[in-house]
């Protein structure tokens, strides 16, 4: 294995994005994920690719549309505020079936909010984050590493799909630094971009890439195309992981930053005699419901951990049918929940 | 495990030290985990930097209780003094904190750092010879393995600056 390098999140998402092959880079600076950009803007002219400080958030996500259209891997990044005025270009990414990867390192909301840490953007990410029928995969780093691993992921997998990938951060995994593994990876087998618009030299029909359907009949069919594809990607793409699950009794969900947090309370939770376990979704969509609704037949009841006033927490109830009881460990605003105060959530919920 | 925190005004070198000890860990083959605070505090304020060493995963990269506490102002010792684990060590700049540590439960030691840095001609390394004292008291490591850390950390723009980094290590490490 090579030697490990010390980085910071939002450096490793930079570079795993290289490491995928991204060569088309627009951005624009917020903290707490500006590091994305700075290393971009210091690598790209590297590597012969396009780092572009657009003049708004707006700007950038279509230069994203743009390069995506031509058949590029490109990728654009925000916190909370700037995601939101990416909104529009998600919508008419899904509506022109394009891979892009965008990340969001998530601060306290809503409006401007403040700088701090938060996962108030679940509901934004995961029930689709504009207009129209659709959705994007949405994948939740919780290590340094995985914000690399996950970052190279999204663009296969928006690739694979025809799809937005995004990266849900905070601010915690966007700041913090640990080793990690930068060596290069196997590349995957992935469909031709026979639909990008490359130039047809005469030698082939134009292709068409648009969002604008007159024809109800058309708009539908097309959707139902889409939703076929996001089945497919339900059944084959969740993840999630678990911690000390198997007699639990107590099961704590959480992602990102929370996840560790949740992982000392869990810790704290058995020196303590209760059986505590953790179910950590890696994607929040497609949501792990199948391992969560089997839970829900052993545990006693669920813990939800978020750093936001309680979002995740209604997909756990959806998934696990309400058969147990489901409580809240909420912080907002970027109030960071300390292992101490999920650990009395736990007892709370032994107890009751 | 070891749960860092290292405290002090923005401008004197907290999150460069607590990169220094983060590789150290790294050298170790250590988990390690750094986090600083980030925002508006930064610029002249207070800034801290949590730092873990451990040999399992971490979880919570956040040290709200830390076993090494490194002071560099008064307003840091006064805040973080109090959340200390039992038994901590807390290592404090002596020439800008003018108090002793107030707990009984805990070791301190003070060094009179930004002193020692500027009688050397070196006012910006107050930090570093924090350090120094830092690995001597807590037994992180011995003089030659933080320099050779330090010899890794420094970028290749600032060679020059190589030879002060490593004699403000010594002169912390060898402070009696």
């Amino acid at each position: 294995m090579s030697e490990k390098v010390l980085m910071k999140g939002n450096e490793a998402i930079a570079e795993g994005a290289l490491l995928a092959g991204c060569r088309h880079y627009f951005g624009y600076p917020i903290t707490p994920q500006t590091e994305i950009a700075a290393y971009m803007a210091k690598r790209m002219p590297k590597v012969d690719g396009v780092f572009l400080q657009a003049e708004s958030e707006v700007a950038s996500i279509n230069m994203v549309i743009g390069a995506s259209a031509a058949g590029k891997r490109a990728m654009t990044s925000s916190s909370s505020p700037g995601v939101a005025l990416k909104s529009e270009g998600l919508s008419y990414l899904a509506g022109c079936d394009l891979p892009a990867v965008v990340v969001n390192i998530q601060r306290g909301g809503p409006g401007l909010g403040g700088i701090q840490p938060s996962q108030a953007d679940y509901f934004h990410a995961t029930k689709g984050g504009a207009h129209g029928d659709f959705h994007m995969l949405v994948l939740a780093p919780n290590s340094v590493q995985e914000m690399l691993d996950y970052t190279y992921k999204a663009f296969d997998l928006a690739d694979q799909y025809r799809i937005t990938a995004m990266i849900l951060g905070d601010g915690i995994l966007g700041q913090m630094m640990e080793p990690i593994d930068i060596s290069p990876k196997e590349p995957a087998k992935l469909p031709p971009k026979d639909w990008a618009l490359t130039g047809t030299r005469g030698e082939r029909k134009p292709n068409i890439v648009n969002s604008l359907y007159l024809n109800p009949e058309d708009l539908e069919a097309l959707n139902f195309q889409r939703f076929e594809r996001y089945r497919q990607i339900e059944e084959k793409e969740t993840l999630h992981e678990t911690y000390r699950t198997e007699d639990a009794e107590i099961v704590v969900v959480a992602y990102g930053a929370a996840s560790r947090i949740a992982k000392n309370a869990i810790d704290l939770a058995r020196e303590g005699g209760v059986k505590a376990g953790l179910l950590r979704p890696i994607t929040l969509w497609p949501f792990p419901k199948k391992p969560l609704r089997e839970l829900a037949d052993k545990v006693k009841a669920f813990v939800v951990a978020e750093l936001s006033m309680g979002q995740m927490v209604e997909d756990v109830r959806l998934s696990t049918e309400s058969l147990r009881p489901v409580y809240l460990s909420a912080h907002t605003g970027g109030v960071v929940t300390t292992p101490e105060e999920i650990l009395e959530h736990i007892k709370q919920a032994a107890a009751n | 495990m070891q749960r860092i925190l290292l405290a002090g005004f923005g401008g004197q070198g907290i999150l460069f030290a607590g990169k220094f000890l983060a590789y150290m860990g790294l050298h170790d083959e250590k988990e390690v985990s750094w986090l600083p605070s980030y925002g508006p505090e930064m610029r002249g304020g207070t800034a801290n930097c949590s730092v873990i060493l451990a040999e399992e995963n971490i979880g919570s990269p956040i040290v709200s209780t830390p076993d090494i506490l490194i002071c560099m102002n008064l307003p840091s010792m006064d805040k973080f003094e109090p959340a200390m684990e039992k038994g901590g060590l807390l290592l404090y700049d002596s020439s800008l904190i003018t108090r002793q540590p107030e707990r009984e439960d805990i070791k301190g030691f003070g060094i009179p750092a930004t002193q020692m840095a500027s009688d050397h001609e070196m006012p910006t390394l107050a930090n570093v010879i924090m350090l120094g004292k830092t690995a001597r008291e807590t037994g992180l490591c011995d003089l030659s393995t933080a320099e050779g850390v330090m010899r890794k950390i420094v970028p290749e723009k600032k060679q020059k600056l190589l030879g002060a980094n490593l004699k403000a290590l010594a002169l912390g490490y060898e402070y009696q």
